[in-house]
């Protein structure tokens, strides 16, 4: 490519991207619609600002997908992925062969031969590990067990496109008379002509020689690199990690990313991991991208026009064939209402890998011209919906399954009664579930990090999943017979949402809130709350505590500091909270309403000298009277 | 009518027999403030400053607690220590206090008997409140005999409501100024004058 046409180019994608996800992330969509949209618009049927050469960009903006699976590996310890076997070889193995067994039977239906329909459902059943992982990552649901349960079907097709890749030239010498095709596709290593045995070999070779370099060697070399202290030269050390893994793997007939992903597994717990992950993360974003962009751009509108029927008919024919597949393995699975819905919903398009497949197949004689292009035409739009689903499910679908499913699953009788609700039970709230459960206090506790409630349950504790700032929920949970409801969320917003709403709906019930900041302060007191701590303010005053003990404080006087400065600091807050009003007037940004406020707390807590609490243990003003009584007397007597 | 406070030291309200009895007995009653000392100042961190004021606004002190070793709970000895500030209570310049009235009103196992103090070794009560007296003395302030509830052991529920009602006419007398300081200070109990 001439290197004007290069800048061209590159400059088209970035504007296309520059100006395309902001929008669509403004409109509440993410960043992977709005790449979608950016390709669309500038590929060869809209604009036509690129052509032919998008398909070239494709195959290369694939390698973000590769480094995605290494930033994935880096964030899964081995000892968790082996927790997780169950759901990647059942839940991901299931879906894979019943969906290919499905779709199969359908494209036979449809007038095509065994192999052909085998190598569609096969194709097919893949899902996009790049929309579906940059999606959910987006929206923070990766912890979340609808993420874990993609992440496990993901990397269990991850896994199989090599089979796949294997099985696709013996479809087609079944389908196709001449057996000459089948020739290609004997493995040629470094122009060697190798036997299958000698393959498998080579692979568990490489896998051995990645793990074993991965735990003992690369340490050593970024140590080495890190001494230099040339940042650049790190991360290309870093690069060059994932593309030579990735290049060794497929060297020897595995998938790239399945090589990317092994070593970001085994470097899970390296010391240089967060640099690695700092590194290469901007480089993955990039090209992921590119890679939605191509994407978009491929899309043959021109099929589209000229068969619209046809195409949205198998359209959606594939998204509903997925889902079902999937919202009925995830409920075996144990994923229940609002995160299967999200967990079928995310996996019901087709996959990059489809792409490579269709190819490979059409080289293979496995699938005709006609029927490719409208695979992948099928496939770039069942990707380009998947935001507009997950969107739909969030908006719609989600609220719906999730009042009527949620509690109902569990016994909500043995519930009621209980005195204390908790809503939130994350860092803050676990220590004070923890304080009540000790002395004997029964308490219903709601979180909607369904990842908590999973491992809180297993220790004994009663969690249920839900949004307590939702009405139905609060009722479920016994707000009518509770006596205190703590709010204890991380998020402002949603914490006055529960306060309203307790305060609205049951007036009898406590309400005692954690606060997060000083705005946050000021809205808990024009509500009224029976009562609200600063999360931060206690550990970090008891810490000062200990400061002045090694500053030569001695401990009861540092303690007796922390009590005057604890009981002055809440006067203080009354006396900010009167002039807060004033200053809301001023629409200032919240960054600066923080700053202001700090200057202003600093400010009242100088110019108001607190009382001294201990003065009455300071005996010096009894000693001068006396001395001076002493010395009035004996001057009288003079 | 006089402003009266009583400032109630009891750790275990909720499991006393005698002075929750006691407390609920005036609780009602007119131009009378109780402050329940430990639910204020669970920590020991007694709002000196607050106090204080509490001390201006009122006429009459009571201070309410159970007999603990013959003394009082931990928190009165804090507040006495901390609130009962050189040159607000006490002192050349302290004469915030001056003029007021304070009075005891203890509870203890012990029946009165064993208080006698014919025998050696022996103290009486207003002898084991002295510290308390003195305090007050210091503070210019007229210290009156206490109210003393006996035998709280054997106590039955009879017994009980007695001496609660006894303790709610002795608190409706002080408000009303019903005997001068003079005339409680002759007897060794309030409880002795025929109200």
């Amino acid at each position: 490519m001439h290197q004007q046409d290069f800048f061209h180019n590159a400059m088209i994608y970035l504007l296309a991207a520059v100006i395309s996800v902001p929008v669509a992330k403004r409109l509440g969509f993410g960043s992977v619609l709005g790449y979608l949209l950016a390709g669309m618009i500038i590929g060869p049927f809209i604009l036509g600002l690129i052509g032919s050469e998008g398909e070239d960009v494709m195959h290369f903006a694939e390698f973000g997908v590769v480094m995605m699976l290494f930033l994935i590996g880096l964030e899964l310890k081995p000892n968790l992925l082996w927790e997780m076997r169950k759901s990647i070889f059942g839940l991901g193995g299931l879906q894979l062969v019943i969906s290919a067994v499905l779709i199969g039977a359908i494209t036979m239906l449809l007038g095509q031969t065994l192999g052909t329909g085998l190598a569609v459902g096969l194709m097919l059943g893949l899902s996009s590990t790049a929309i579906v992982l940059q999606t959910l990552d987006e929206k923070g649901l990766m912890k979340q067990a609808s993420g874990q349960a993609s992440f496990s079907v993901l990397l269990f097709q991850d896994i199989s496109v090599v089979p796949i890749l294997a099985l696709i030239p013996l479809l087609g010498a079944s389908a196709v008379s001449g057996g000459s095709l089948s020739h290609e596709e004997v493995r040629t290593i470094a122009g060697l002509e190798i036997k299958g045995w000698v393959q498998v070999a080579l692979m568990l070779l490489v896998i051995t020689g990645i793990v074993l370099g991965g735990l003992y060697l690369v340490k050593y070399v970024f140590r080495i690199i890190a001494r230099t202290g040339l940042r650049e030269i790190f991360t290309a050390t870093a690069l060059l990690l994932v593309i030579a893994t990735s290049l060794l793997m497929d060297l020897v007939g595995l998938s790239p990313a399945l090589g990317a992903f092994l070593s970001g597994v085994v470097l899970a717990n390296n010391e240089y991991r967060h640099e690695l992950e700092a590194d290469i993360e901007p480089f993955k974003g990039l090209l992921l991208g590119l890679f939605f962009i191509s994407v978009g751009a491929s899309i043959n509108f021109g099929l589209l026009t000229s068969s619209p029927g046809l195409i949205v008919a198998l359209l959606f024919g594939l998204i509903a064939v997925k889902f079902l597949v999937l919202f009925i393995l995830g409920r075996f699975f144990g994923l229940r209402g609002g995160q299967n819905t999200l967990f079928a919903f995310a996996l019901a398009q087709g996959g990059e890998f489809a792409f490579v497949l269709v190819a490979f197949s059409q080289q293979n004689g496995v699938i005709d011209g006609a029927v490719a292009s409208i695979l992948l035409l099928v496939v770039a739009l069942s990707m380009a919906v998947t935001p507009l689903l997950l969107l739909l499910n969030d908006k719609l679908i989600f609220p719906l399954v999730f009042r009527s499913e949620n509690l109902r699953e569990h016994d909500t009788i043995d519930e009621s009664g209980h005195p204390v609700i908790i809503a939130g039970f994350g860092r803050f709230g676990v220590v004070m579930g923890r304080f009540l459960i000790a002395n004997g206090i029964k308490a219903t506790i709601l979180d909607d990090n369904p990842d908590n409630i999973e491992v809180l349950r297993k220790l004994g504790f009663k969690v249920y999943y839900g949004d307590a700032s939702r009405a139905d929920l609060l009722a479920s949970a016994g707000a009518a017979e509770a006596k205190v409801i703590v709010v204890a969320v991380d998020e402002k917003q949603q914490s006055l949402k529960i306060v309203d709403l307790v305060q609205n709906n049951y007036p009898h019930l406590k309400v005692l809130v954690r606060s997060t900041d000083m705005d946050h302060t000021y809205e808990l007191l024009d509500r009224k709350v029976d009562g609200f701590r600063r999360d931060t303010f206690e550990s970090s005053l008891s810490l000062g505590t200990e400061v002045l003990t090694h500053l030569g404080y001695n401990k009861y006087r540092a303690h007796r500091l922390a009590g005057t400065f604890r009981q002055h600091n809440r006067k203080v807050i009354r006396e900010l909270y009167i002039h807060h009003g004033e200053d809301e007037k001023k629409y200032l940004s919240e960054a600066k309403k923080h700053a202001n406020e700090l200057e202003e707390l600093l400010q009242t807590e100088n110019e108001d000298a607190s009382h001294e609490q201990d003065s009455s243990w300071d005996i010096s003003s009894r000693r001068e009277e006396i001395q001076e009584l002493i010395r009035s007397s004996s001057e009288e007597s003079n | 009518m006089k402003r009266v406070c009583i400032l109630v030291f009891h750790p275990l309200l909720y499991k006393s027999r005698i002075n929750r009895k006691l407390v609920s007995a005036v609780e009602e009653i007119d131009g009378v403030n109780l402050r329940y000392m430990y639910d204020l100042y669970p920590d020991f961190f007694i709002d000196v400053k607050r106090e204080q004021e509490v001390l201006l606004e009122h006429d009459i002190i009571v201070w309410q607690h159970p007999f603990y070793w013959y003394s009082s709970p931990s928190l009165l000895k804090e507040w006495i220590d901390l609130v009962l500030e050189h040159g607000f209570a006490y002192g050349r310049s302290g004469r915030a206090l001056e003029g007021k009235q304070i009075m005891s009103a203890i509870s203890t196992g012990g029946r009165r008997e064993a208080y006698l103090t014919e025998e050696a070794g022996k103290f009486s009560i207003r002898q084991l409140l002295a510290p308390f007296e003195l305090t007050t003395k210091l503070c210019r302030m007229h210290y009156l005999s206490p109210f003393v509830t006996h035998g709280t052991h054997l106590l039955d529920e009879d017994g009980i409501e007695e001496a609660a009602s006894n303790y709610a006419r002795v608190i409706r007398a002080l408000r009303d100024e019903i005997f001068s300081p003079e005339e409680i200070r002759k007897h060794e109990y309030f409880n002795d004058l025929t109200l």
